[in-house]
């Protein structure tokens, strides 16, 4: 058993996803059986094989340093789910403690 | 729903029956009006739509207004591209200022976003009609739309069934006749599967060669716009309209895009080393599909082409490493929805804190196969596993790729079938992930790779009258083989069929003409 409730619990929270507990019964038996089904690339003999990150080997992509306008305040804030003199607002950020 | 001018059902219905080159031929010869053509489209799109939902939103008022600037142009004597006038239905994951962009997902819901996508750009750019959003399975993750937040499309073909994913929208709306191209984006086979499915053409270009600036991120080092059409020459067509380098794109490739309309013309396959890859086949695979891609493969020795088996050993693993890779990137890409700058926000009741409201929004916002594949990328980068799964997951992409090295130093393209089966019932796979990631067992391999690969129609299983793809694959920037092949089966097949293959359609899928012969059509549509 590759995986385990707790683990996939441990996991969500790393993922900022508050999961229900029926979820996490749900998608621990799922999450199972597709990690034993993906672990099956470590049957490949692969000693020496570089590691692949992408398609096409593009390398250090540059362009001319030029001043373009941004996007106006009032468009990004826009679509800001809150929005207070000019700013995001967010929620607390630090705790009591 | 505001149609545009006046004009007789038998006309409008006619126009949707037109392939994208026959309207911008006929709108650059003034024998109709781009007008006209998108006012026929919105009729069909609300005449069908109700029972398809390959819509998220249309948008009749912007197309018709961006359809009179096309008939202005003409007016004024100024030339027109290739495209002028011709609507188009584009993927939910393609940026939009006009238009909501969801990428069928509740955590995007009414979404403006603030800049278009270069695709968005380049086909406004092109005089391409944008009619509306298509659905999609929820950031892309999916081969049925079962996954999307607003609801499954319907296959036209079968309304019981599902029209792919996950550009299963896009697939839908060119099958149904509510558009003759649509825009897709394929991350493991999300326009090739669906193309096969509904019976269509759909192309995944090489890795690059269609800019991501503006497309909602799945997989980064995976993800590819293209073309979805009824037929080879059009997305052709529209292929070379959104191809070329963009410098918004850090992995955009500069090079001159391939000559793919000229190659659709060409449809030519004699002298062709066509190699059939034989670890696609046997278990898992409907006879009805294996029957017809056989035939396929006769076909195109007797067009002239030199077929021989190839064999791809480590195509075997290329599920599993997708399948460790995509969501990985996903990961990571997801983590940009933390309900601070946009889209959803749940929670924010004043006292609880940003992290709380984090995972609250993203709990309520992403849908079960978001948050699974969260969790095993997330997973499957954790030290302690990264070697073991991602970093051998890497290697196996990279044993992939010299497989593909190997057959295209003893053949110019490799043919397979696109999908194992075909469409498949809404609700059959729907609870279980690993049924329904094998619907893209044929098609993920060149998406790790970053080559091209296209599927076109090569008939129906005749167990269940559904339609086959072909799949083509040839190597990075070859993109013109795929449709020199492409058109020599499709007009092979044509001349043998006495017609398209949704000339056979029924329901919903069936032509301008045959409508009334299977009681479907714009009958009890708004259109009338």
């Amino acid at each position: 058993m590759p995986i385990t409730r707790d683990e996939v619990a441990h996991l969500a929270r790393l993922s900022r996803l508050a999961l229900s507990e029926a979820e996490l019964d749900h998608f621990a038996g799922q999450l199972d059986v597709i990690l034993t089904a993906v672990a099956r690339v470590q049957e490949v003999a692969a000693d020496g094989i570089p590691p692949m990150t992408h398609a096409v080997p593009v390398v250090n992509v540059f362009r001319d340093d030029v001043l373009v306008p941004a996007l106006p305040q009032e468009i990004v804030l826009s679509q800001a789910p809150a929005a207070e003199q000019g700013r995001f607002r967010v929620p607390r950020i630090l705790t009591e403690d | 729903m505001s149609t545009g001018p006046e004009m007789s059902t038998e006309t409008s219905t006619e126009l949707t029956g037109l392939t994208a080159a026959q309207v911008a031929a006929a709108v650059a010869a003034g024998e109709v009006s781009a007008v006209e053509v998108t006012a026929a489209h919105l009729n069909r799109i609300a005449a069908v739509d109700p029972q398809v939902h390959a819509f998220l939103h249309v948008a009749a008022d912007q197309a018709l207004a961006a359809a009179r600037a096309v008939d202005d142009r003409r007016a004024a004597g100024e030339p027109l591209g290739p495209l002028a006038g011709v609507p188009l239905a584009l993927k939910d994951v393609f940026t939009t200022t006009d238009m909501p962009t969801t990428a069928g997902s509740a955590i995007l819901g009414g979404w403006r976003p603030p800049y278009d996508a270069t695709v968005t750009a380049r086909l406004r750019r092109a005089g391409v009609v944008l009619l509306g959003k298509t659905n999609m399975d929820e950031f892309a993750m999916g081969s049925s739309t079962e996954n999307s937040a607003f609801g499954p499309s319907h296959n036209p073909w079968d309304l019981a069934r599902v029209p792919g994913g996950s550009s299963g929208g896009s697939a839908a709306a060119v099958t149904a006749y509510e558009a003759p191209l649509a825009m897709g984006t394929d991350t493991g086979g999300s326009i090739r599967q669906p193309a096969a499915v509904c019976g269509i053409v759909g192309v995944k270009p090489t890795y690059g060669g269609s800019s991501r600036y503006g497309l909602i991120a799945f997989a980064s080092s995976l993800d590819t716009p293209g073309p979805l059409a009824r037929n080879v020459l059009d997305a052709a067509l529209l292929h070379e309209a959104i191809s070329g380098h963009d410098p918004c794109d850090s992995t955009s490739v500069d090079a001159p895009v391939p000559p793919v309309v000229a190659a659709a013309r060409q449809a030519d396959v004699a002298g062709l080393r066509v190699g059939v890859v034989t670890q696609f086949g046997g278990d898992g695979y409907q006879a009805g599909v294996l029957a017809r891609f056989g035939e396929a493969v006769e076909l195109l020795e007797s067009l002239g082409a030199k077929v021989v088996e190839v064999s791809c050993p480590h195509f075997t693993y290329a599920l599993p490493a997708y399948y460790l890779i995509a969501p990985s990137e996903a990961s990571s890409n997801l983590a940009r929805f933390d309900a601070m700058r946009y889209g959803l926000r749940v929670g924010d009741d004043g006292s609880a804190s940003a992290d709380e409201v984090m995972s609250l929004t993203r709990a309520a916002g992403f849908g079960p196969e978001v948050k699974r594949r969260i969790i095993l990328g997330t997973y499957a980068l954790s030290s302690g596993y990264y070697e073991a799964y991602y970093g051998k997951a890497q290697q196996v992409r990279t044993l992939i790729c010299r497989d593909f090295d190997a057959a295209f130093e003893q053949v110019d393209v490799l043919v397979s079938p696109t999908t194992p089966t075909t469409a498949f019932a809404i609700g059959e796979r729907a609870d279980d992930p690993m049924a329904m990631y094998l619907a893209d067992l044929c098609t993920i391999p060149s998406d790790l790779a970053g080559n091209a690969a296209l599927s076109v129609p090569c008939g129906l299983a005749p167990e269940d009258g559904l339609p086959v793809g072909l799949q083509v694959m040839a190597p990075a920037l070859g993109d013109d083989r795929l449709y020199r092949v492409a058109a020599a089966v499709e007009a092979a097949l044509e001349q043998r069929w006495g017609g398209p293959l949704l000339a056979q359609a029924k329901g919903l899928a069936a032509p301008p003409g045959r409508r009334e012969a299977t009681g479907m059509g714009e009958a009890g549509g708004i259109g009338r």
